[in-house]
């Protein structure tokens, strides 16, 4: 069975080699079954150890693979080791399973993109880094599928590179998470530094015996780790880079920009629990980074009119609650939410895509309209997975998983009412943006007739997800309902149970207000945008609405405070100094050059004028010794 | 017989490889330069002479006959030369003949 487990993030890698390889020569045909058949069977697979790991639950049940050691050296020793625990078992069944999916729907969404094979190439390469990182047993690995997934990001966002924004975006990509990336390693070189190993498992008990609750060292480890996921999750204030990322194809942003890679960081901190819980102060942090996140990106997602960048804003928002929950110490809610998300955000991205597609590459929704008789299959799906994001009580996953993290943000250890009031607004501007979206894009009349159909692979994985985005919730049941905790006793055998410490008020009038709040914001998004679109319209004028649209001015308080410095100082220095010494010495040389040229006149009498001053000059110093 | 000292031997040497030397560099004519050459080889060759009599060596001599065939060949090599010198170029003008530098 560990072979198996092996398998699982080496077939998208050989996927990758063959396509990048030889896929410019292979046919269509033949590089889609590769592309998406590599990453299919990884799910088939997945599949298979997921049922024996759940059956094997009583028996300790971790799967624990060593294929050899990569590094061995003065004290560091990192091999190849996957491990397969409960955490890291959901997220290998997210990330096969929607990606499979996700590259089936590429399949004809990309049909006649002249980069067929280089698409499923990085596709590929994505999803075997993805798999590395949250398999990866120690650290270093881990950075490894970290970087990995960073650069695949890169390759895609900039994939139409003959647009200078799209190059622009994938490097503004590149670069934030960086800043983020470079404080990991930096974490990481602290941990090795003083607990001398790499290995995930070593580390959380060694930080436990060595460092106590508060220690500086824990804190300083923590608020490194976290720079990394915040970059990779696109968080306050590493935000700005996810709504330029969406210049990349539609089933990118599916898979990397809302359904995996920027959950990165909700994994890394779940996994490093035990070093947040030791930092407290860093724990507050993210709980109150979340859920300042959650309400900046809300209001930001309200104010869009491509399409695509609501999305983009909903998934910062979605993270952000994803961050609150593991903020509060409720691990298990932050990553049922990450499954869940992962479902309904993949679905709105590739249904989005499917009305960008059938519109032409219409993007502003603002253009769009009546679609909903048009495509009746993309309306559909794209009403559950709003309806799931917006937490539509009872019916849609969403509401199970957004509930539970309001829920502890009020009544866990760390949680208190003002984290609960944040969550809770948030759940208010999320239903309303979202049905904004479905009001102006598939209701009213007709503003752009759609020019294209959509074949059967497009519709099949937005059916499937729409699906999980319904029934998914079902695992998972709140007490006051129907206190189902399959997902919850699944992750509480890596990570530690949730501490209610308020229970001052009923979980059931959280619940009923949280519900109305998200009917309420739908009922506003119908008032605003359907019913009298001048209420809308007048808000879109406003002067804050402008301030919401630019992402709340992040973009332009970095590019005053560090880029127009850099570039201040580049200009400054544009004759580089240091270029400065080097061409001295280069302009010496040519000037002695010239002197010396001026002797070589071709006048045969001078050179034996030369010869003889050479000899008495010689025959001089020799006759003084 | 008058014995000469050794300094004033080699000084007359040295005076003849001095006037050959100076005809070298004030002679513009190729044929003239050519001819000091020879002065000053002979010169050279009689520092040899000069300097087995005054060991009572015989070698000086010998060195002499050699440095005699090296400038006839010399010699012969040189006026083919400059024999194509003057067909080529119409003078026999070492100034004249300046080509062989960078134009600048």
């Amino acid at each position: 069975m560990t072979i198996v487990l092996a398998l699982i993030p080496i077939l998208p890698l050989l996927g990758f080699l063959t396509l990048s390889l030889f896929g410019g020569r292979l046919p269509r045909k033949f590089v889609a079954l590769i592309g998406a058949g590599s990453v299919g069977v990884s799910a088939l697979l997945t599949l298979i150890i997921g049922v024996s790991f759940l059956l094997s639950q009583n028996s300790g049940g971790v799967i624990v693979i060593n294929l050899w050691d990569w590094l061995n050296t003065g004290g560091l020793t990192a091999s190849i080791t996957f491990r397969l625990d409960a955490l890291s078992l959901v997220f290998i069944f997210v990330i096969t399973f929607i990606g499979f999916l996700i590259h089936v729907y590429s399949v004809e969404f990309m049909a006649d993109d002249e980069g067929f094979s280089r698409f499923f190439a990085y596709m590929n390469l994505f999803v075997s880094s993805m798999l590395i990182l949250v398999l990866a047993d120690n650290l270093l690995l881990l950075y490894l599928g970290w970087e990995g997934v960073g650069l695949c990001s890169y390759l895609l966002i900039g994939f139409w590179y003959k647009e200078p924004a799209n190059g622009y975006a994938a490097r503004k990509a590149f670069i934030i998470t960086r800043i983020g990336d470079t404080a990991m390693i930096i974490g990481l070189f602290l941990l090795f530094l003083n607990l001398h190993s790499l290995n995930i498992n070593d580390l959380m008990q060694q930080a436990s015996l060595k460092w106590e609750v508060g220690s500086s060292l824990a804190t300083w480890a923590a608020v490194l780790l976290l720079g990394g996921a915040l970059g990779k999750s696109a968080q306050l204030p590493l935000q700005t880079w996810l709504p330029d990322a969406m210049a990349g194809p539609s089933p990118v942003s599916a898979l990397i920009h809302a359904a995996t890679m920027v959950t990165a960081g909700v994994y890394l901190i779940a996994r490093t629990h035990v070093l947040f819980s030791l930092a407290p102060a860093v724990q507050t942090a993210v709980a109150a980074i979340g859920a300042l996140t959650l309400l900046l990106a809300g209001f930001s997602a309200l104010t869009q009119h491509d399409l695509k960048r609501v999305l983009a804003y909903s998934t910062i928002s979605q993270i952000g609650y994803m961050f609150l929950a593991l903020g509060v110490g409720a691990w298990s809610a932050g990553i049922f939410h990450f499954m869940v998300h992962a479902f309904f955000k993949a679905l709105l991205f590739l249904a989005g895509g499917a009305v960008i597609v059938a519109l032409n590459e219409e993007h502003d929704i603002l253009k769009m309209g009546g679609l909903r008789k048009k495509l009746p299959v993309v309306f559909w799906t794209f009403l559950i997975g709003s309806a799931s994001l917006a937490a539509l009580p009872l019916v849609t996953a969403g509401f199970y998983s957004k509930d539970q993290i309001l829920w502890y943000s009020w009544s866990a250890g760390n949680g208190n009412p003002w984290l609960w009031a944040a969550g809770f607004f948030g759940a208010f501007l999320t239903s309303l943006y979202i049905f904004r979206l479905v009001f102006l894009v598939f209701f009213g009349e007709i503003k752009t007739q759609p020019t294209h159909q959509l074949g059967k692979l497009m519709k099949l994985p937005l059916i499937v997800l729409a699906a999980f985005s319904l029934v998914a919730g079902f695992i998972e049941v709140p007490n006051s309902i129907g206190s189902i905790h399959l997902f919850s006793g699944l992750i509480n055998t890596v990570l530690p149970p949730v501490i209610l410490a308020h229970e001052n008020i009923p979980e059931i009038v959280l619940q009923v207000l949280a519900s109305v709040i998200s009917l309420i914001g739908i009922y506003l998004a119908y008032l605003f945008y359907l019913k009298k679109p001048a209420l809308g319209a007048s808000f879109s004028k406003s002067r804050i609405s402008e301030f919401f649209y630019s992402g709340w001015g992040f973009d332009r308080i970095y590019d005053v405070l560090f880029v127009k410095p850099i570039v201040w100082l580049a200009e400054i220095n544009k004759n580089d100094f240091i270029d400065r010494i080097i061409s001295a010495i280069a302009s010496t040389t040519i000037f002695f050059n010239r002197m010396l040229v001026i002797t070589q006149n071709g006048k045969l009498r001078w050179y034996i004028m030369g010869f003889a001053i050479g000899i008495v000059f010689i025959l001089s110093i020799l006759m003084k010794i | 017989m008058v014995t000469i000292s050794v300094e004033i031997q080699i000084l007359f040497a040295a005076l003849l490889f001095l006037i050959g030397l100076v005809g070298l560099l004030v002679r513009r004519n190729v044929i003239f330069m050519l001819m000091s050459v020879e002065i000053m080889f002979n010169a050279a060759g009689m520092v040899f002479i000069i300097a087995g009599a005054h060991w009572g060596q015989v070698d000086g001599q010998v060195m002499f006959i050699f440095i005699l065939a090296v400038t006839a060949t010399e010699v012969s090599v040189g006026l083919a030369l400059i024999l194509q010198m003057f067909h080529h170029f119409r003078t026999l003008d070492a100034d004249e003949l300046n080509k062989l530098k960078d134009d600048n």
